[in-house]
């Protein structure tokens, strides 16, 4: 049995050092086309307050389940949707968010995505080398016709569709989901980004061939040293293909940490649900049940609950996650939480809970340092 | 309370084939339907719509190429496809060699005053000694090169609105609406009337202007919501990651997917066109000289044909007038027919079937 | 073939199906000789992947099929539920029920017999409307969607109750929507909202809500969480499992995600191109899957705890029903592949002697074709070799 890459040990990294893309208190808000009569306007609180990095050569998997921002989040750094606030960095340079279309071909020839539904990412109206002839013109990596095609091969051979010449031709109705998914990440590759965000690749297709393009994923970033961004409801997936796992409840992240920390050691209690809810084959050989230690369902973004958003369900909830949203604590070993359980902010080494029988006054929690 | 968030997760399969049907059901993104095998239909398990048989809908587009001989096969497979795209031969040709048949020149007049159909004069005179065979002749050919011309005209008009805005969405998409809601609920026709009547200049030109401005809004809107749905789909976002220009995502990546409904708007507007046309210069709004079918039955009311029982007259023209209708719009069901195959009368060899799933 | 675990006694077997999709160019063969026997208070899982069948399968069973899908083979035997001279408690209301006045003609010609037999696919369009809904009821795939968008709910599930009960009164009917709500964990109040006023998940539980309304003793549920998030998929599929318990219903369940299965079945059957290639416990299974397919299938989940490991899956892709390889349809891409695989089409049997229940359609464990009978670790090894491989691609 071969184990996975192991990739750089985690260790407490200094800001944006080596950090190929970063976003750095995201947020994004949907204007609800609504007329009002009173009141403010009414907007979909997709994300608030996001930060993450994406290294390259390394996998950060973002997981969450619907309504928590996560694809927003992807649309942002891809472009595709303007962040209300926030900034995003590409080598540590920040982007601006203006500038027309020259700066966004400049852009988005370093950060390429991955579409969630392969049949849907292609159109139906052109063939496979139309597809990839695009971004390879676009970005003015070949220029003759004989250029194209030697590169469109290249890259079909690349994703291991093979043979490449009986594939080049071949409209999306003639493909498979999964072929049609290989089409998909070669039309990213073939802008040679530094970056590939990937949303929900593999959710729509057949669970015997997910983990094929999972791993073909996987030997395209070390090969080619990508930074990728991985974006799945699934956490067991999560662990078996990211290094680094970023936890999202409702817009809002909540835990992240390197994938087997965060999986095994899960802090905050959203997280615990999670895990607690997919299915887990060892449980079910121990013959134990699943217990879920929460409730209820997502709530709407449009009016959201306020602080925490997962106090209403939460089986810990104390009166001060209603009044804001805690900071980050840090848990060492590169894993951290907002959960007031641990700390607001400031570090929690010994990664102990705050007891929860004595609510905390505000002074106590003003980002101190907590241990107990 | 406010609408709960769904539990559902975004987009799964059922999400997609919702999609598929709402934009690909009759109007197929592709343009047409390919009639799916029954591999395809059993190969994704064979599921459809809820409670109702599991073959529902839609199925896989095809290419472009494809596409084309698609649509061959099935206009000829189709009856009434097939009858109408042979009148519309029949008057094409005419217009493209009647007039070499005729050895008079329409407007010549003679003293055979009112004459019916004889040896002589094939579809008998007018009051002034007019060939009305020679007139029919000439005519077909102005009524229809004015007809496909405006019409494309339109069409291409009513393309580049539709999809500007339905892409843009936005303001430019409210502004537009507002434009193309406005000239929908004015009266096409008699906006026509009242524009070409007040023109200085009369004749074909300015017909084929009046029409033009106020016949492109009924398919902007319709092509708008297309585009408006199209630009959801992922491959727009695709490409729009890829750093396609706007333009070139307009005309190459959406355009394509729609030109079932643009081939479907067309005919519609020909034969709107042929019909208004006919209709102002039936009302006046041709020159003197001009000779189409309009025309003709203008003179034709104007010197009381049909009191004096001459019905070589204004038979002929409105003949020909019905009859092209008849024929394009039986084109446009026989589209419809092959776009939306619950349509068809006749049961179909194969059925179409809606795409439940991934296949691997 | 393999008998039911729970109770004695068998509600439904269903013998040598066969469902074809016919076409110009064709047929397609979607289910293939099926055949299994389903005890009473059973949960079956049917797993499979595209154009496996599974879906097909179930529609068969309930008649849904339309063409250019037809049942060309086979039996579907239902056996009914007596009401009168039936021992024990009675967990579902039958007396409640006036069932022997609307079936009718339904009833086998045997009369007075123990068990009385239905055969599914020969009833009449009026006794196929009794059975539907009164025995067997079905929840759809794209179940949210099958909600009338302007129908509150409580009229919706007062809708069946009207067409199935004429005897109850408008107030019993109402009583019985919120009774119903009630044991799915939606309040009551919730009768007068629409369906776009529930959550996904509450929108799930409306129509299972419908599904019981007449009690039936068959529930088949086609893929009712694929649209669900995780943790809300997890409190369907506790609800579910809490009903079939409670009332002593059977069910099948159908779903591509085999961990489901794994905690919800009681036994699970997994098809591929239109064929069962294994059915067993579900604890059994998960601990020694006998056929490749199955091995494959359940190594294609990440696992949450234990070793990180490479995985890959199982090569190739799932089949083209318009051309089946010969022999075994699972050859092309199963690791173990040899000789007869390609030329003899493999029939169900008992994979081991020590474990008769678990059925398996392989050559593996054929004596004729194979020496021996590989175990999960030979499989497992043959797997992991692949990944090996894999990974030099």
């Amino acid at each position: 049995m071969s184990t996975q890459n192991s990739s750089t040990p985690v260790i407490d990294r200094p800001e944006s050092s080596g950090a190929i893309l970063e976003a750095e208190h995201l947020r994004k808000v949907f204007p609800v086309r609504q007329f009002r009569l009173f009141g403010p306007p009414l907007g979909v609180q997709a994300v608030e307050d996001a930060s993450l990095a994406l290294y390259p050569g390394r996998a950060t998997a973002l997981v969450g389940e619907s309504g928590s921002g996560k694809s927003t989040i992807a649309r942002m750094l891809a472009r595709l949707y303007d962040p209300t606030s926030g900034t995003i960095r590409f080598r540590g340079e920040p982007v601006k968010l203006s500038g027309g279309a020259r700066a966004m071909r400049a852009y988005r020839r370093h950060i390429q995505m991955v579409f969630q539904d392969p049949f849907s990412s292609l159109n139906p109206v052109h063939d496979v080398r139309y597809h990839l002839s695009r971004p390879l013109r676009l970005y003015g990596h070949a220029r003759t016709n004989a250029e194209v095609t030697q590169q469109v091969l290249e890259l079909l051979n690349r994703v291991s569709l093979s043979p490449a010449e009986q594939f080049i031709q071949k409209y999306p109705y003639q493909l498979s989901g999964g072929q049609r998914q290989r089409v998909a990440v070669a039309r990213a590759l073939a802008a040679r980004p530094e970056v590939l965000l990937a949303d929900e690749p593999v959710s729509m297709l057949d669970v015997s061939i997910r983990l094929d393009i999972l791993n073909l994923m996987l030997r395209l970033k070390d090969e080619e040293q990508l930074a990728l961004l991985f974006i799945t409801h699934d956490i067991a997936s999560a662990r078996y293909f990211a290094e680094e796992t970023l936890v999202m409840y409702a817009g809002q992240t909540v835990e992240g940490g390197p994938s087997d920390e965060v999986i095994q050691k899960p802090k905050h209690p959203y997280t615990q649900l999670l895990i607690s809810a997919a299915p887990d084959s060892d449980r079910i050989k121990e013959g134990k049940h699943a217990t879920l230690p929460a409730r209820g369902e997502i709530p709407s973004l449009i009016r959201p609950p306020s602080g925490c958003r997962f106090h209403p369900r939460c089986p810990h909830a104390m009166p001060i996650c209603k009044e804001r949203f805690p900071k980050r604590t840090d848990l060492g070993g590169g894993h951290w939480t907002n959960c007031f359980l641990y700390g607001d902010g400031g570090t929690n080494l010994e990664q102990s809970l705050i007891t929860v029988s004595k609510p905390p006054t505000k002074t106590e929690m003003s980002g101190q340092e907590k241990s107990e | 309370m406010s609408k709960p968030v769904s539990s559902q997760r975004s987009p799964s399969p059922e999400d997609r084939d919702r999609k598929l049907t709402n934009t690909e059901v009759g109007l197929n993104g592709a343009g047409l339907v390919e009639m799916a095998d029954a591999a395809t239909v059993a190969s994704t398990d064979g599921m459809g719509t809820v409670g109702a048989s599991p073959i529902a809908g839609v199925g896989a587009p095809t290419g472009v190429t494809g596409r084309l001989r698609d649509v061959w096969r099935v206009m000829t497979a189709n009856r009434k496809a097939t009858f109408g795209i042979c009148m519309v031969a029949v008057f094409i040709l005419v217009a493209i060699i009647g007039p070499f048949f005729v050895h008079t020149d329409p407007n010549d007049l003679s003293s055979d005053i009112l004459q019916p159909p004889s040896a002589a004069h094939w579809l008998g005179t007018t009051q002034t000694g007019q060939d009305i065979f020679a007139q029919l002749m000439i005519g077909t050919r102005s009524s229809i090169v004015w007809g496909l011309v405006t019409g494309v005209a339109v069409t291409c008009l009513s393309v580049v609105i539709g999809l500007t805005a339905g892409y843009f969405g936005g303001a430019t998409d409210d502004i537009i609406s507002l434009f193309i809601n406005i000239f929908l609920v004015l009266p096409g026709l008699p906006l026509a009337i009242v524009i070409g009547s007040y023109s200085p200049v009369k004749g074909p030109v300015t017909v084929a202007v009046v029409l033009l401005i106020t016949s492109w809004s009924f398919n902007a809107r319709v092509l708008r919501s297309q585009t408006l749905s199209l630009r959801k789909r992922d491959f727009v976002e695709a490409a729009r990651a890829s750093g396609e220009t706007h333009l070139r995502i307009i005309f190459y990546e959406i355009l394509p997917n729609e030109i079932a409904l643009v081939v479907a708007g067309l005919i519609g507007t020909i034969v709107y066109v042929i019909l208004a046309a006919a209709t102002l210069d039936f009302l006046g709004l041709g020159t003197a000289t001009q000779v189409d079918w309009g025309t003709m039955l203008y003179w034709a009311q104007n010197n009381d044909a049909l009191l004096l029982g001459a019905w070589w007259w204004f038979v002929p023209p409105g003949l020909c007038i019905a009859l092209i209708g008849t024929a394009l719009a039986l084109i446009n069901y026989g589209i419809d027919e092959v776009a939306n195959p619950r349509l068809r009368s006749t049961k179909p060899k194969t059925n179409t079937m809606k795409i439940k799933k991934a296949v691997a | 073939m393999a008998t039911s675990v729970r109770t004695s006694d068998t509600l439904l077997e269903v013998k040598h199906i066969n469902v074809d999709y016919l076409a110009a160019n064709g047929t397609v063969h979607a289910v293939n000789k099926v055949s299994f026997k389903l005890g009473r208070g059973e949960i079956l899982g049917l797993a499979g992947e595209s154009g496996s069948g599974k879906s097909t399968l179930a529609y068969a069973i309930a008649r849904l099929l339309r063409p250019p899908a037809e049942i060309t083979g086979g039996e579907v035997l239902y056996y009914p539920r007596l009401h009168e001279g039936k021992e024990g408690q009675s967990l579902v209301t039958t007396t409640d029920f006036a069932r022997g006045a609307k079936r009718g003609s339904a009833k086998a010609s045997e009369n007075g017999h123990e068990n009385e037999v239905i055969d599914v696919l020969q009833l009449t369009p009026a006794e196929l409307r009794a059975f539907r809904w009164n025995e067997l009821s079905i929840v759809f795939q794209s179940a949210m969607n099958a909600l009338n968008p302007v129908m509150k709910i409580g009229t919706q599930i007062t809708d069946v109750l009207q067409t199935h009960r004429p005897d109850l009164g408008p107030d019993s009917r109402k009583q019985r929507a919120a009774e119903l709500l009630r044991l799915v964990g939606i309040s009551p109040d919730r009768l007068n909202s629409y369906p776009h006023e529930l959550s996904g998940g509450m929108r799930q539980r409306a129509i299972i809500a419908i599904a019981l309304a007449l009690r039936p003793e068959m529930i088949i549920m086609d893929e009712p969480t694929t649209a669900l998030d995780v943790v809300v998929q997890r409190e369907i599929l506790e609800l579910v499992s809490g009903l079939c318990r409670e009332f002593g219903m059977t069910m099948i369940f159908i779903t591509h995600d085999l961990s489901l299965l794994l905690e919800l079945a009681d036994r699970i059957a997994i098809m591929y191109a239109g064929k069962l290639v294994e059915m067993g416990a579900s604890k059994e299974l998960l601990m020694h899957p006998r056929h490749p397919y199955s091995y494959g299938l359940l190594n294609s989940f990440p696992t949450i705890h234990g070793p990180r490991r490479k995985m890959s899956g199982i090569p190739g892709y799932p089949p083209d029903l318009r051309a089946v390889p010969p022999g075994c349809p699972f050859n092309p891409r199963c690791p173990l592949v040899f000789g007869e695989c390609h030329t003899v089409v493999p029939e169900l049997r008992s994979a081991t002697p020590e474990n008769p229940e678990q059925i398996v359609a392989c050559h593996l464990y054929d004596p004729r074709f194979h020496e021996g009978i590989p175990s999960t670790a030979d499989i497992a090894a043959e797997y992991d070799k692949l990944a090996e491989r894999s990974t030099a691609r």
